[in-house]
């Protein structure tokens, strides 16, 4: 059960516990699903991810910058149904650039050292989200949003 | 399919995981050379094949996965309890596995007798006893009726008590799984338990032994007779004779309780050589087992037949006096009876009495004050603690009854049975029928022409005397109560109450179905067991009642405490008598609301389904009494607790959502009654819902989206 008095600390704990997140784009209509190694700050309103530039998701977001990511910890077992939380992270993406990048390109490899060879390369773009909002499901069916935004 | 299921005799230790203690107790008994009525063991992979390829499993994840098993009340254990036990017992064994279980069983047993057990992994160990907590049947016939009992067998894994221990041990509800014995039932005339150790005195056998069978004894309602033998030599210490007047035999399902025949009265169950017997059997089993034992036997004729051996497990520790309330609530269909007489006759009019209140509280000087809200604390504390160690477990006769009902008539709904009780009045039910009459006379005088305000009609003041007399309660006397009731009676002249018909027939009919599948003094026996969990649906309600007005009464007074010393409803009544008594003591704020996140906002909110239907429509919170008179027909009526003093605006909803959770509550009865949606045990309802967030309610998922039109409120 997720209290509203722990909200915070959960969705964090989350977060760190994971390493893949399911981003969900979109571009003429269509949505688009793939997974990305992110990382995500201290106070919850920024989410990162890398990406070459020349992939399907840059291109999305290039054209519409309202991204969401989901994450969650399940086993894929039938308790899950019981005991598995997932939060879903709405926000607005864009690349990096200069001192933000480097500062950003550090808090990512804290979390994925074994990236930095992946983030180097001239044709990745660190993409950061700021995020709006948090909506946070447990016990199947519980849903809570927390607003990160102001 | 070795490890699905296998005669007893091959039950060995590392099948532990395969078949549950029991088994492997009968099959080391067999192997030992012991008389063992014939049983085959259904391993857990069968629990496991049957709740997999039936989407139980998955199913009873969704019901345990509402809220915490901590935060759950102890109504709330029993209704996800008995709903997973519907779950098992409407879902038909799939047709290649009955096949499967008719080619072990129909050859093994033919058209005997049987008594299927639970074996639980786990279950009689030295560590951890589940004596009790799990279900077990005897005198089963035919492969219908056995396959339905495995299934309550395996049903009884999620039983309130088998819950609350395993979740005390630690266990992971999700590797729980249950084997099951299948042994042949011996018709013994004379039957007991044997401990191989007294575990008062080590030095002692303890031999306990009543006539017919030994589930009298097991269960309380026959007293043995109880030999203490000396452990080494098996001479004969001490033997206490009871007033033998019952036996427990067959009946032609399960057993009865009989009285016994005078001749036998006069005798005990065994003599001498058969008491030696029974003393070596034990101490075999003890040391083929290596460790004391506890056993069950019995004789048929000369033949003394080992039943089941467990270790003995010195008793837990008293380190959850919750648990052990609440397996206390298990209480016999007999005891229920006389608690129903004590209540009735003695409890009730008792709470009735103390509630009266005399005198007039603005006249007190202020110490008088303060010796009266400890008086009125005083009398709140005392029926507070009597409703739980006594109404609350009468409330059992209700499950009781709705058990047998949902075993019998296997319902869609699991909680049909409790159209069945309905038909009693309640109180609360004629207090909506006051209502209803004031609402008549009030639309009847606004039609005349010319009519008068209101306040001038003397019969309805007379009406509304007479209401605000007879439910007084947290409304209190005032004016602002008066007012209140004005108002919502204004309300409810503009609004169709949607009350359900209960089709009279249709509940003729179905207390004839139900009662059609018993004969003679069975039948009898269900119609006491109707009466009784009439009894007690009528009483839960009258209980809260009566309650709710000694509450009202303490916080009449409190309030009264606080009114003259300018305080805030935040302090508790201790601290209020402190400050009345001593003018210089400064209060504490002692009672201050839980501190909580101010950004987080619910959009979808989830609880236990207590009333069917679908409901919608804004939100009113409750979280003080004067916010009844604000409510508003169509609106969804949001409260920390139904209290019973709040149900008359019950008519005006249109869906109720209920922090407090149970089927039998308040609010879910008086829901069901008129047919409006209902959730209850939704953790922090009234913290997270805002009075004007449109709310849709699901009473049959247990389910409540929110749409919080203006986002500003929010903040």
């Amino acid at each position: 059960m997720i209290y509203t008095s722990d909200l915070r600390d959960r969705i964090f704990n989350l977060l760190e516990s994971q390493s893949l997140a399911v981003l969900a784009t979109q571009k003429d209509g269509q949505s688009y699903a793939n997974l990305v190694a992110f990382a995500v700050s201290d106070n919850l309103q920024t989410m990162i991810f890398a990406t070459s530039r020349s992939t399907r998701k840059f291109s999305n977001i290039q054209s519409n910058s309202l991204v969401a990511l989901l994450a969650d910890n399940r086993l894929n077992r039938p308790a899950d149904l019981k005991d598995a939380l997932a939060v879903t992270a709405i926000g607005k993406a864009m690349e990096a650039n200069g001192a933000e990048k480097e500062k950003l390109s550090s808090m990512y490899l804290d979390k994925h050292p074994h990236m930095s060879d992946f983030i180097s390369s001239p044709n990745q773009a660190l993409i950061r989200v700021n995020v709006s909002k948090y909506i946070v499901v447990s016990n199947f069916q519980r849903v809570l949003e927390m607003n990160v935004d102001e | 399919m070795n490890e699905m299921v296998v005669p007893a005799d091959l039950a060995k230790d590392h099948d532990n995981n395969f078949f549950g203690g029991k088994a492997l107790a009968l099959g080391k008994m067999i192997r030992g050379g012991f008389k063992v009525p014939f049983a085959v063991c259904l391993g857990t992979k069968a629990y496991d094949q049957f709740v997999d390829s039936t989407g139980i499993r998955g199913r009873i994840m969704l019901e345990l996965g509402r809220k915490r098993f901590e935060d759950m009340r102890w109504e709330e254990i029993w209704d996800t309890s008995l709903r997973i036990r519907s779950l098992f017992n409407n879902t038909p064994m799939p047709d290649d596995f009955k096949k499967f279980l008719q080619e072990v069983i129909e050859p093994a047993f033919k058209d005997k007798a049987v008594v299927v057990r639970s074996s639980a992994v786990g279950e009689d160990s030295a560590n951890a006893s589940f004596a009790g907590i799990h279900e077990s049947f005897v005198n089963v016939r035919g492969l219908e009726s056995i396959i339905d009992r495995i299934k309550l067998v395996w049903a009884s894994l999620w039983s309130d008590g088998a819950m609350l221990y395993r979740n005390e041990l630690g266990l992971k509800v999700e590797e729980s799984s249950m084997a099951v014995v299948i042994q042949e039932m011996i018709q013994g005339q004379r039957s007991g338990v044997a401990f191989s150790v007294n575990p008062n005195d080590n030095s002692q056998t303890v031999i306990e032994a009543v006539y017919g069978l030994n589930q009298g004894l097991v269960d309380g309602s026959v007293e043995p007779d109880r030999w203490l033998l000396d452990r080494k030599t098996g001479s004969i210490i001490n033997h206490f004779q009871p007033a033998r007047d019952k036996i427990v035999t067959l009946s032609s399902s399960g057993v009865a309780i009989k009285p016994l025949i005078a001749e036998l009265a006069l005798r005990p169950p065994l003599n001498e050589n058969e008491l030696a017997q029974v003393y070596r059997l034990v101490l075999t089993a003890e040391s083929i087992f290596g460790a004391p034992q506890d056993m069950e036997w019995t004789f048929d004729g000369s033949d003394l037949y080992a039943l089941q051996s467990r270790p003995i497990t010195t008793p837990a520790k008293d380190n959850d006096s919750s648990r052990i309330w609440h397996m206390n609530l298990r209480r016999s269909f007999d005891s229920l009876k006389k608690l129903s007489i004590k209540i009735e006759e003695e409890l009730i009019p008792g709470m009735i009495i103390e509630a009266v209140v005399s005198g007039d509280l603005k006249g007190l000087t202020n110490q008088d004050l303060a010796q009266e809200i400890e008086h009125r604390a005083e009398i709140f504390q005392k029926w507070d603690e009597i409703y739980m160690t006594e109404f609350v477990p009468f409330a059992h006769g209700v499950r009781l009854f709705g058990q047998v009902y949902n075993d019998i008539m296997k319902p869609k709904d699991p909680f049909e049975f409790v159209e069945l009780l309905a038909e009693s009045e309640m109180l609360s039910l004629q207090r909506n029928a006051m209502m209803e009459g004031m609402v008549a006379r009030i639309k009847e005088t606004s039609d005349l022409p010319g009519s008068l305000p209101l306040s001038c009609d003397e019969i309805l003041n007379k009406m509304m005397d007479a209401f605000l007399k007879k439910f007084s309660g947290s409304f209190g006397g005032d004016l602002l109560a008066r007012d209140g009731l004005l108002k919502i009676l204004l309300e409810m002249t503009n609004y169709q109450a949607q009350k359900r018909i209960i089709d009279a027939n249709g509940l003729i009919n179905s207390k004839k179905a139900f009662l059609a599948h018993f004969r003679g003094e069975e039948r009898k026996n269900a119609e006491e067991l109707l009466d009784l969990a009439k009894a007690s649906y009528r009483l839960r309600d009258d209980d809260n009642i009566h309650l709710g007005r000694i509450q009202a009464n303490l916080a009449e007074a409190e309030k009264e405490g606080a009114k003259r010393l300018g305080l805030l409803h935040s302090i508790s009544g201790v601290e209020i008598v402190k400050a009345l008594r001593n003018p210089h003591y400064v209060p504490r704020n002692d009672m201050l609301p839980p501190k909580r996140s101010d950004k987080a906002t619910p959009r979808q909110l989830v609880g236990q389904p207590a009333g069917p239907g679908i409901g919608s429509g804004p939100a009113r919170v409750l979280r003080e009494s004067s916010d009844l008179y604000s409510f508003k027909s169509g609106e969804v009526m949001v409260c920390d607790a139904v209290d019973p003093n709040m149900t008359f605006i019950v008519p005006l909803c249109s869906a109720i959502v209920e922090r407090r959770g149970g089927m039998l509550i308040h609010g879910a009865i008086i829901a069901r009654e008129y047919g409006i949606p209902c959730v209850t045990g939704v953790p922090e309802a009234v913290e997270l819902i805002e009075t004007g967030d449109m709310l849709t309610v699901d009473g049959y998922l247990g389910v409540i989206t929110i749409n919080r039109i203006n986002p500003e409120k929010m903040k």
